[in-house]
């Protein structure tokens, strides 16, 4: 018995091109683990994959003891896609509570979560009036509809100031205590520091993992960009 | 499949489309224009608006709804809205039923409207059963919406998909009846438009069909929006390759 996740010697490849060779990863319950790594090394692969939205050749990918795709898994994994997924022709509130209508959770959620992402004022707007960080936020917020027990964001943050990224993490932060597995992705380096743990991907390899100050002492650098820029370019 | 989820999901496309006030403008106001313009262009010949108008009845809710719902189908598959919702507890069909109970209704208030100006203010006059028409209506326009889900999935751009639009309708509709006599035509494209959806339609709605061979047609209608209501929903993956 092992919750949370379990990603053994992963293997995906996508119209014959090989995205991941062999990735391992645990999340444990009440672990925040951050995937980094440059543009196009696999980090949004390996997280559909956790979803159960993207096949895979070989390896074995568990949450909670369950195989990833299994039905039982649909109501306890929250996720936000990199690129937002909302009807741009509806308003914040019709997206969120038709999501949480869909999972079979209160509409009375709907406006919590609408509340936890800060979309209070636009809350009957429609998406297609939203800027590109409020559009992100929709997507946030639907993941965080219900009760999950494992959180999947892809680039949450991205294209937020920095008093709401401050505060999202705060969020992500508080989820983590909460006893949840959350994975996130960034390419904000200096968001690093907020997590547990990190795992840095290089072309669809796992090439550090480890906290983020082992991940500055292993490197020898003051800052995360340049820890993470001497990370990728070290020799394989 | 719930029909909870089912009628949540036709709510949120009605929703979406509430809040598009042209497309549902052009929904319901083109077909019936179109009904008006023939009547009008066949003034002078009586007679024959008679004949040509039920039969379209049968064509136009076939053509809107499958271009409405091919449009509004590859937007969901390309928006990544249709990839986050199968990965909650929602079966293929909840979203399948809701697009077909949602364009349904507005198939039916489409068909409703060209009806009634039909026979009130383009004189068409009806001929044989009263219910007919307005079911058969019905059932063209779910037959647009149920090809326009399954056949969305090949498209991979809303260009490509109005663009099946004329590879979908135009070579049913010249195999008709509509221009050359279905007895006029060559065997084996004979055998062809014997087949097709859209001469069911027409056939169900032509004055001399008795009810028995219109209910038929009704059947085959059915048959094949029951179809390509499975292959929608076969062509919804939970999982891209
Ligand atoms: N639909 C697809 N079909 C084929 N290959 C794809 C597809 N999507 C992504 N890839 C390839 O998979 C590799 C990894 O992509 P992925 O999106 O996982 O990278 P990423 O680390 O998330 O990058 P970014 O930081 O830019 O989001 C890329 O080389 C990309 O070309
Ligand atoms: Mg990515």
């Amino acid at each position: 018995m092992s919750p949370g996740v379990v990603v053994d010697h992963l293997v995906v490849s996508r119209r014959a091109h090989p995205i991941l060779h062999g990735v391992s990863l645990r999340v444990a319950p009440g672990e925040l683990v951050g995937l980094l790594g440059p543009s196009g090394s696999g980090k949004s692969t390996l997280m559909r994959t956790l979803v159960g939205v993207q096949a895979f050749q070989s390896g074995r990918v568990l949450v909670d003891d369950l195989p990833v795709g299994s039905p039982a898994l649909r109501d306890r994994i929250g996720y936000v896609a990199q690129s937002p997924a909302s009807y741009r022709d509806l308003t914040v509130e019709e997206n969120v509570r038709y999501f949480a209508a869909m999972l079979g959770v209160e509409a009375r959620d709907a406006s919590r979560v609408i509340d936890v992402v800060d979309l209070n004022a636009h809350r009957h707007d429609l998406v297609s009036s939203l800027s590109g960080g409020e559009i992100n936020r929709v997507s946030l917020a639907v993941a965080l509809l219900g009760a999950p027990r494992l959180l999947v964001l892809d680039e949450p943050t991205v294209g937020l100031d920095p008093v709401l990224r401050e505060r999202l993490w705060t969020v992500f932060g508080h989820l983590r205590d909460q006893g949840l597995a959350v994975v996130v992705s960034s390419h904000v380096m200096d968001e690093a520091a907020r997590c547990d743990r990190l795992v840095l991907l290089r072309e669809g390899r796992v090439i550090f993992e480890g906290g983020p100050d082992l991940l500055l002492t292993t490197t020898n650098s003051s800052t995360y960009d340049n820890a993470f820029v001497a990370l990728v370019r070290s020799a394989p | 499949m719930t029909r909870r989820r089912t009628l949540i999901t036709a709510q949120r496309i009605l929703t979406q489309l509430k809040h598009d006030p042209r497309t549902i403008g052009l929904v319901l106001a083109v077909p019936a224009g179109l009904v008006g313009l023939l009547a009008w262009s066949l003034l002078h010949r009586p007679g024959q608006f008679n004949a040509l108008g039920p039969r379209l009845l049968g064509v136009f809710p076939l053509t809107v709804m499958f271009l409405v719902t091919s449009v509004t189908t590859l937007r969901e598959r390309t928006s990544g809205t249709l990839e986050r919702l199968l990965t909650l507890p929602v079966a293929k069909g909840d979203i399948i039923g809701g697009y077909a109970v949602a364009f349904s209704l507005v198939a039916m208030v489409q068909s409703a409207l060209v009806a009634l100006l039909s026979y009130t203010v383009f004189g068409l006059h009806h001929v044989g059963i009263p219910w007919r028409s307005s079911l058969v209506a019905l059932l063209s326009g779910l037959l647009g919406t149920a090809f326009g889900l399954a056949l969305s999935a090949l498209a991979t751009s809303e260009f490509q998909a109005v663009q099946f639009m004329p590879a979908f309708i135009l070579p049913q509709l010249l195999l008709s009846g509509l221009f050359v006599p279905l007895g006029d035509l060559p065997l084996g494209l004979r055998q062809v438009a014997d087949v097709l959806p859209m001469s069911a339609a027409i056939r169900a709605l032509q004055p001399n069909e008795t009810v028995s061979g219109a209910l038929l047609q009704s059947a085959v209608m059915l048959g094949y929006i029951g179809a390509a209501l499975c292959v929608g929903a076969l062509t919804l993956r939970r999982r891209q390759p």
